[in-house]
């Protein structure tokens, strides 16, 4: 089961995080400090799995970001790593050439993607077609909230003329 | 009008910005994103908080607002700030009707709600509703918050819905159904346990994805009871032989493996299920040898699912030629140059080593490789190897390599784990002595206060017996070569605790044995020890007890005790210590020095911790005295049991009595006393002692001794320094110095019936029981010589047998890394490295990721081409990728900025034609769009290059 996902910058800021176990804020920010500084300091040439606590954290460089998720010890880390893979993936098709500067402004289109490839902790979907296509059915209806909103203005616009 | 005005601008603006926030947030990521110090970037967060808070206590907040309140909420909690005020907001906005808003309120709740917070009371209710909803993807976001937020009280309130929805006509919604089930099970399996046959229903679903789904709490329930799962095996089987063949929709492929994820779910499954049976593991073996030929090493999830079918073939009924190809699959990891495939491979070699020991054999190089590469996370993987490959035969070689290691690092919880392995390895295959005190020393000093207690007891036992061989040479040998180590030792500063103990002990009994060392130079080196460590009460109790013993050596050989003057002093400071055991044993020491020669002989024998101590447990040396007691109208003795009107159960200490010779402590009552005098109390009379004909003398056991020191207890020395310290093994009329002094000795003389000590009598049996064991191990050594390692630790003793020269010993070293570097350079070239694509600059590296995209079937048309070409592009660029990992010069951020900024799919389509002639830019021809948005996020001052210059790079670059 996963545990934790992490989105780690170079210089060490968090761009997104999702807990599938219950940790308290507290606890929250001592993972980060401890995972950031171990994982940040590996070398390029090194494997891609921390053994941390019993636990083992997967984790992945793109471009600046680490991705990295936390399993049990005995999950399959190559699978892991396809996951996290697959998730950016997924990002890239949905942003476009997705860039870290993407996820910053728009982490919260991040946490719904990254909600219909992983729930409660598990792999629910595993077609990247499957998981955009409903992405786009939600957006579908955000985009309609968006154009009543902007007809609205427009109304409001031309009322207050 | 003044707030419609300001509502259509800001409904304006969110339409039209460019990520679709306000300008104050963008503010607010922008100068988080520029902030140089945790410090400074707190500050920014804390008055974004108080912005938060006075702006939610605004009276009739737009929705679209709040929204993005609350997303500016999770940023603030993400960042790792409590922003616990906004929480109330955010279940408010689960209740709203529009879905975005619906969505938002629920992604917020499961990221800032615990499944046993307050708050989760008033969503349950809107839960509820939602998932009745006619929009399938409004029930999609309330199973998502039910996965989160619905623990062990509140499943019955959603349970009957979460099962309707099961049979829902919409994939996903049944999809995650099945993992809110799921998550149910996890938390409290007794709520839906009549509920589980639905997996296996869901498992028949037409939907791949809901089939993939119900994996999961499948394989959770297999894990639990195989048994009940057995009639599912043929389906499983089937599925997989399906999934493999490729039926299964190419959306779901990855990587051109067919449903990859899919296939280690259901390989993990079979391992479980063919455990340890025969018949379903031989159905299974067609298939994993299929996907075993078929799958594609090149590819991480290709490796994934090989690394799968390995666990599986090493889980199931053994077959010798899965085994073969499960170890040509390993020989290909351990060859490779990447490191994940390298640890990879040695997990899986210590899965295949019980089955078959000789593939070990074929890779010793390769391990040692693994266990000399800087990668700390692939050494421990190999010492996890090595410690289940561990025999006498290459003990030394794998516990000299783990201190090593040990010594190294810095993290305890690592420190801990891999000094408990090495010191289990050594006490199960130590094949001398000498080795084993120089290894434990290692240990000691490096990781002392980390190892358990026991292990320093053992230690002690183990320089004060040997190995139990009848060679005083050696043993005695074995201790001056004890002594001298620790002489050397004690000079480091900061020791561990439980290491000094172990110093202070070996240098009390043996400082002086061997005549080389003078009792003042001990004594001197003991009480250094004492001063430096001054506040640990322990170590200055072992301290002064080795004194005693030191001192007591002396006056029975009849020289006289030449007390140095530190030593005087220190004796002195604890005769006034606060601690009661500290001063007994100061008084202890001095009653002692001041005896005759042959009374010291008598209480503390040289060498005699061996010994078996006759114990007299009637006292009866006491008879006369205490009937003189009884005559003078003292009153008798009455047991503590008695006196708290325990029960009488003396009948059974007759039967009870030769047990106790083999266990620790008896614990039972003493006999029924005599009838309370009627005389009056005498103070004196109560700490007299009343002949308790059968009771056994506590005294006589050490307290460690129930702790499982048996050499401790055995020891007449050690017992004397404890006396009156835990009162509660004795009775307190005993713990008085004097008492304690006259007690063991003077039994000697009195005692015919000769008890055995308990505890020395348990620990010869050990010892025994330790003999056959070495015994039991020596031909088991010569078969295991030929394996790995085996020969490498003795090669010049076992080279007939020994396959390969261990790289640790000598002249056999060069052998060995001749070989080595003969199975380099067979290994050249290197199977091209095709799962980290960004981390080789190889061209070939890129490849397999073009592949998926052009399986895009409808969805996304336009970006797909932006994504081929993209690829095709970094394909070409290689060095390029290069600098993703060196930090980019200002040269490059210009080309960089080019990179990946296209959001617009569109921008792709229009430079597809350039992108044939000219890939070297191939983002050249999306440079409007890219600077567009490079010009709007300028605009509102972010800067890249200033910070973080790969803040515009592609991920997937």
């Amino acid at each position: 089961m996963i545990h934790f996902v992490l989105l780690i910058s170079r210089q060490g800021k968090v761009r997104l995080t999702k807990w599938y176990s219950p940790y308290s804020q507290k606890e929250r920010s001592k993972v980060i400090r401890e995972l950031s500084s171990e994982i940040l300091s590996r070398g390029p040439k090194l494997c891609n799995f921390v053994e941390w606590r019993g636990f083992k954290v997967v984790y992945k460089r793109y471009a600046s970001l680490y991705f990295c998720i936390c399993n049990d010890q005995d999950d399959n880390e190559l699978e892991t790593l396809s996951i996290i893979h697959h998730y950016v993936e997924t990002l890239d098709r949905y942003f476009g050439s997705v860039c870290e500067l993407d996820l910053i402004f728009n982490f919260h289109k991040a946490y719904f993607i990254l909600d219909e490839i992983l729930l409660a902790g598990e792999m629910q979907e595993t077609s990247k077609r499957t998981t955009l296509r409903l992405i786009a059915a939600q957006e579908e209806l955000l985009e309609a909230a968006k154009e009543e909103a902007s007809s609205l203005s427009s109304i409001i616009a031309q009322a207050t003329k | 009008m003044e707030q419609l005005k300001t509502i259509g601008r800001e409904l304006a603006m969110g339409s039209q910005g460019g990520f679709g926030q306000s300008k104050e947030f963008l503010d607010l990521v922008k100068s988080i994103g520029e902030a140089r110090s945790k410090a400074e970037e707190d500050r920014i967060v804390l008055r974004e908080i108080e912005t938060l808070k006075r702006r939610l206590l605004e009276p009739d907040i737009p929705k679209r607002k709040m929204k993005e309140y609350i997303i500016r909420l999770l940023y603030v909690e993400m960042l790792g700030h409590d922003a616990s005020f906004g929480y109330i907001h955010a279940v408010k906005m689960t209740h709203d009707d529009a879905l975005p808003l619906k969505r938002t309120g629920y992604l917020a709740v499961t990221l800032f709600l615990s499944d046993d917070h307050d708050l989760i009371i008033l969503i349950v209710n809107t839960i509820q509703k939602d998932l009745r909803s006619d929009n399938y993807l409004v029930v999609c976001a309330a199973l998502n918050a039910v996965c989160k937020l619905i623990n062990d009280e509140t499943i019955p309130a959603v349970l009957p819905q979460v099962v309707e929805l099961l049979g829902h006509s919409k994939e996903a919604v049944r999809k995650k159904a099945v993992m809110a089930l799921h998550r149910f099970y996890q938390k409290s399996p007794g709520a839906v346990s009549h509920l589980v046959s639905n997996f296996r229903k869901r498992l028949c679903d037409n939907d791949p994805g809901v089939m993939g789904a119900s994996l999961c709490p499948l394989f959770d329930l297999v894990t639990i009871d195989a048994k009940s799962y057995k009639d599912l095996v043929s389906s499983f089987v089937s599925i997989l032989k399906q999934v493999a063949e490729r039926r299964l929709p190419k959306s779901y492929d990855y990587h051109q493996m067919p449903a990859p994820f899919i296939q280690v779910k259901l390989l993990k499954i079979l391992a479980l299920l063919g455990s340890g049976d025969k018949q379903a593991s031989e159905s299974m073996y067609t298939v994993l040898g299929d996907i075993i030929r078929k799958s594609d090493s090149s590819t991480n999830i290709g490796n994934a699912v090989l690394y799968e079918c390995i666990c599986c073939v090493a889980s199931i009924h053994p077959n010798p030629k899965l085994l073969e190809s499960a170890a040509d699959v390993i020989a290909k990891f351990l060859k490779s140059d990447s490191h994940n495939l390298k640890y990879m491979g040695i997990d899986a070699l210590g899965r295949l080593i019980k089955l078959s020991p000789q593939i070990a054999e074929q890779h010793q190089l390769a391990v040692i490789d693994c266990l000399e590469d800087p990668d700390d996370t692939l050494k421990r993987k190999t010492f996890e190897l090595l410690y289940k490959m561990t025999k006498s035969s290459n003990v030394e070689v794998i516990v000299d390599r783990m201190v090593d290691y040990m010594i190294s690092i810095s993290d305890d919880h690592y420190k801990t784990y891999i000094a408990s392995r090495c010191v289990e390895l050594a006490e199960q295959f130590a094949p001398s002595n000498h080795w084993f005190i120089q290894t434990m020393n290692k240990v000691f000093e490096h990781a002392g206060d980390l190892v358990n207690i026991k292990v320093a007891h053992n230690l002690m036992r183990l320089i004060a017996e040997g190995f139990g061989e009848d060679d005083d040479a050696t043993d005695s040998q074995l201790r001056s070569s004890a002594v001298e180590s620790y002489l050397r030792i004690i000079g480091e500063p900061k020791l561990p605790s439980m290491f000094l103990q172990v110093i202070c002990w070996v240098l009390g009994e043996y400082g002086t044995a061997d005549g080389k060392h003078s009792a003042s130079y001990i004594s001197g080196k003991l009480c250094d020890i004492a001063e430096a460590y001054s506040n640990d009460e322990t170590v200055k109790a072992y301290a002064i007890s080795a004194l005693m013993k030191i001192y007591a050596f002396e006056v029975a050989a009849g020289r006289k005790v030449d007390m140095l003057p530190e030593c005087q002093s220190f004796i002195e400071e604890l005769l006034a210590s606060h601690s009661t055991d500290l001063q007994q044993r100061a008084y202890e020491l001095q009653a002692v020095v001041g005896l005759d020669a042959q009374a010291v002989q008598a209480i503390l024998p040289r060498d005699t911790r061996c010994e078996e101590i006759e114990v007299d447990k009637d006292l009866s040396f006491l008879n006369g005295y205490v009937d003189q007691a009884i005559e003078k109208g003292a009153q008798p003795y009455i047991a503590e049991d008695e006196r708290n009107g325990m029960g009488n159960v003396s009948n059974l200490r007759s039967q009870d009595q030769h047990e106790s010779i083999q266990h620790g402590l008896r614990f039972e009552a003493y006999e029924l006393p005599k009838p309370p005098m009627q005389s009056k109390v005498d103070p004196v009379s109560s700490t007299d002692v009343v002949p308790v004909p059968e009771a056994l003398s506590y005294r006589e056991t050490h307290p460690i001794s129930s702790v499982g020191s048996t050499s401790e207890a055995g020891s007449s020395e050690l017992k004397l320094r404890l006396d009156g310290v835990q009162k509660k093994w004795g009775r307190p009329t005993y713990s008085t110095p004097t008492s304690s002094t006259t007690n063991s000795p003077s039994e000697k003389p009195a005692n015919g019936a000769s008890h055995v000590d308990s505890a020395t009598a348990s620990y010869s049996k050990s010892r025994d029981s330790q003999n056959t064991k070495k015994t039991e191990i020596d031909p088991e050594k010569q078969k295991l010589a030929a394996s790995l390692f085996g020969g490498s630790s003795q090669p010049e003793r076992r080279s007939s047998t020994g396959h390969k020269a261990s790289r640790s010993s000598g002249g056999a070293a060069d052998g060995s890394r001749g070989s080595k570097a003969v199975e380099k350079t067979i290994q050249q070239p290197p199977p091209p490295d095709l799962l980290d694509f960004s981390d080789e600059p190889t061209v070939t590296s890129a490849l397999p990721s073009v592949d998926p995209f052009k399986q895009l079937e409808g969805l996304l048309d336009s970006s797909m081409s932006s994504t081929t070409n993209h690829n095709a592009g970094t394909a070409t660029i290689a060095p390029d990728i290069m600098s993703l990992y060196g930090d980019s010069t200002a040269s490059q951020d210009s080309l960089d900025i080019f990179h990946g900024l296209s959001t617009e799919p569109t921008g792709a389509t229009s430079g597809e034609t350039t992108v044939t002639t000219l890939p070297q830019s191939v983002k050249g021809p999306n440079a409007k769009d890219a600077l567009e948005k490079d010009a709007l996020v300028r605009q509102m001052g972010v800067n890249p290059t200033s910070q973080n210059p790969n803040l515009f790079r592609d991920l997937l670059g």
